[in-house]
């Protein structure tokens, strides 16, 4: 009796649950222009490491699709955050014989006998955003990305040139080596003191109360580096009350981001321009399979970095709007 | 026999009786610590920091440990305050409603999940650690899921100019100032929870049931204790404070990313094992866990106040429960001797 009304409640709370977000509403833009094969229909495998749901990552998929589609290449996307998944993605895409693997190499060791396994099957392969160092000796044609450091460096400059001494560098993963990279980079060019300040990105109110706490606890602060969009927002809120407030300057770009630089409350963003790297990396490898294309020669090719400052926000406020950037 | 002896055996007592009080010194000696080493913190700014920080996971830890003292675990509870959120962030947007009934659809859909670990705990009689862990995956996969069909991005929001916003604000997301302390909402919904927790558990009926289902299910089943009803009310009272938490952070920003909570439900977990709650449930308090919350607070935003290294967090962490937990055991061994 109890029982089949608690499960009834149950039932009753389920349905409310899925109306409530299941709806059809206002925002059912149709985005599902999925990559159609041409003529020549061959199949390329983006393998990244990024976890679901990095907006990053996202865009990174939308610039390979779009690239297929506009080639007549069929586009397959997976992230596997962990490199033994990934591997096991890119041996099946071997299996599959597809006519490129495209892979991001956050732990280069992890997937080396995979992707070597590919080149030594006759598939081309190019890695992008992550593993440059070992791209050429593992056997990918080409790598295409953002080099860290010198990310890093033009973020320095920027504080550099605004007259800032004494900038926080915030990360947002533990022990993540392109974050310490981007970091220590920035530190070259800037030449000031630059400390660093550990917060958790699934916990975004928490690490605004982080950023706050490191800003009074050195008054000399006088600016702050984030190195995710999301951490920026957060950042922008912890120096809100702040009577001087830092000058803030983050890597990568999102909607929110740009409404600060829109009304000044952080100075500018340093965009790698994602889209290109799947992009690129997916005519590129087209190219390659028709006529022998390479790209490069040896070194790699970067998409960026970009920077956005209020100066030139308009155009990538339409990027943005189009999912492009 | 000794006086020392009977001193100790005197203390045990009390702490049998009050299981908050090794919390309690705990929250003393690193309040004292830090207030040594890091001079931020013994600002107003910065109590406010710790204050934020801790009522955050603090809120939380309420329905948190009272499950654990019910004898169970509640994986999905991280993962849950990112859904609630996300769900009143888009029941609001996509049907275009006023935000407070969106936070309604959300306040069900809350209670709902609760209730449906609850009703697959009590129909399984599997681990609740396991109902909760699946429950744990599929929340983070349908925020995703959802997030992105909705949206096309990971991003949901939108809400902060539709009606109702402002009330909702100032009811979850505001920053009142008290002289020349400024406290987030947060922190004032964080102590009525823990009030309210702490009457509930110590001066009600429910309260010995909760007790009673957690100490010794079968006992307390043939005492006539409704032991699957309290179990189940206790899943759905940590799905009450994730809407809180849920709702708190999504009036702050006015924005809610997909991967918002994963990962946190081991903080909750901690800050009730640090305020005396036992893993084998049957024993600990709500008043604990705040302190537990408290002293979290303290340790995450001490170590960047006190200008260290915020790499050895962790380790802080892990240290402060390892403490907790041989205090813990002592405690629960005293008790088996006093009984």
């Amino acid at each position: 009796m109890i029982s089949s009304r608690v499960i009834w409640a149950g039932a009753a709370a389920l349905a409310l649950l899925l109306t409530g977000c299941s709806a059809t509403g206002g925002a059912s833009r149709e985005n599902s222009e999925s990559a159609r094969g041409g003529a020549s229909e061959q199949t390329i495998a983006v393998i990244s490491h990024g976890a679901q749901g990095d907006s990053f990552w996202d865009v990174v998929k939308k610039g390979a699709e779009d690239a297929g589609a506009r080639f007549g290449a069929k586009v397959t996307y997976q992230g596997q955050a962990d490199p033994q998944a990934q591997s096991q993605a890119i041996d099946n895409a071997v299996a599959q014989h597809v006519d490129g693997v495209i892979v991001s190499m956050a732990n280069p060791d992890g997937v080396q006998d995979s992707v070597e396994a590919a080149v030594a099957a006759g598939i081309p392969v190019v890695t992008i955003n992550a593993g440059q160092d070992q791209s050429a000796q593992f056997g990918a044609i080409e790598h295409i990305g953002q080099d860290e450091l010198v990310a890093g460096s033009m973020a320095g400059a920027q504080f550099a040139k605004a007259g800032a001494t004494k900038v926080l560098c915030v990360i947002h993963e533990a022990g993540n080596i392109s974050q310490e990279t981007r970091c220590k980079g920035a530190e070259e060019s800037f030449g000031g003191q630059m400390p660093h300040l550990q917060v958790n990105i699934s916990n975004l109110s928490e690490a605004e109360s982080t950023i706050a706490t490191a800003l009074q606890a050195d008054p000399s602060i006088d600016g702050v580096l984030t190195l995710n969009s999301a951490v920026a927002t957060a950042a922008a809120h912890a120096t809100a009350g702040l009577a001087e407030k830092p000058m803030l300057g983050t890597f990568d770009l999102d909607k929110d981001v740009l409404g600060l630089i829109q009304d000044h409350s952080a100075a500018f963003a340093i965009d790698q321009q994602p889209y290109l790297q799947g992009y690129l990396g997916v005519q590129s490898l087209v190219m390659h399979n028709e006529n022998g294309f390479v790209l490069g020669g040896g070194e790699p090719v970067l998409t960026g970095p970009a920077v956005v400052t209020s100066d030139n926000v308009a155009a990538a406020a339409e990027g943005i709007k189009a999912g492009v950037r | 026999m000794s006086t020392r002896h009977r001193a100790t055996a005197s203390l045990t007592r009390l702490v049998v009786r009050q299981p908050a009080i090794p919390a309690a010194v705990g929250a003393a000696s690193v309040l004292v610590f830090f207030a040594l080493v890091a001079p931020s913190v013994r600002t107003w700014a910065g109590i406010a920091n710790v204050l934020d920080t801790a009522s955050l996971l603090g809120i939380m830890a309420v329905g948190v440990a009272l499950l654990m003292i019910g004898a169970e675990f509640d994986l999905s509870a991280g993962v849950m305050t990112g859904f609630t959120a996300l769900v009143a962030v888009h029941a609001s947007y996509q049907l275009g409603l006023n935000v407070w009934l969106g936070a309604l659809i959300s306040l069900i859909a809350a209670l709902g999940v609760g209730l449906v670990n609850g009703i697959i705990f009590v129909a399984t009689k599997l681990p609740s650690f396991i109902v909760t862990l699946g429950m744990m995956f599929c929340l983070q996969g349908l925020d995703l899921a959802v997030t992105k069909l909705l949206t096309g991005t990971v991003l949901a929001d939108g809400v902060a100019d539709m009606d109702g916003w402002g009330s909702l604000r100032a009811v979850f997301g505001s920053t009142l100032q008290f002289g020349a302390l400024e406290v987030k909402a947060s922190v004032l919904w964080w102590l009525a929870l823990t009030a309210i927790g702490a009457v509930i558990l110590t001066r009600t009926t429910l309260g010995n049931w909760i007790f009673a289902a957690g100490g010794n299910a079968k006992a307390a089943r043939d005492c006539g204790v409704p032991v699957d009803r309290v179990k189940i009310g206790l899943f759905m009272a940590v799905g009450l404070c994730a809407w809180i938490a849920g709702m708190v952070t999504m009036t702050r920003t006015g924005s809610v990313q997909a991967n918002l909570g994963i990962g946190l439900e081991f903080e909750y977990i901690i800050a009730a094992v640090i305020g005396g709650c036992l893993m084998t449930g049957g024993f600990g308090s709500v008043l604990g866990a705040a302190l537990g919350a408290f002293i979290f607070g303290l340790v995450k935003q001490g170590i960047p106040a006190a200008q260290w290294d915020n790499d050895w967090y962790k380790l802080f962490l892990g240290l402060i429960l390892l403490l907790a937990t041989v205090v813990n055991d002592r405690v629960r061994r005293a008790a088996g001797e006093l009984r």
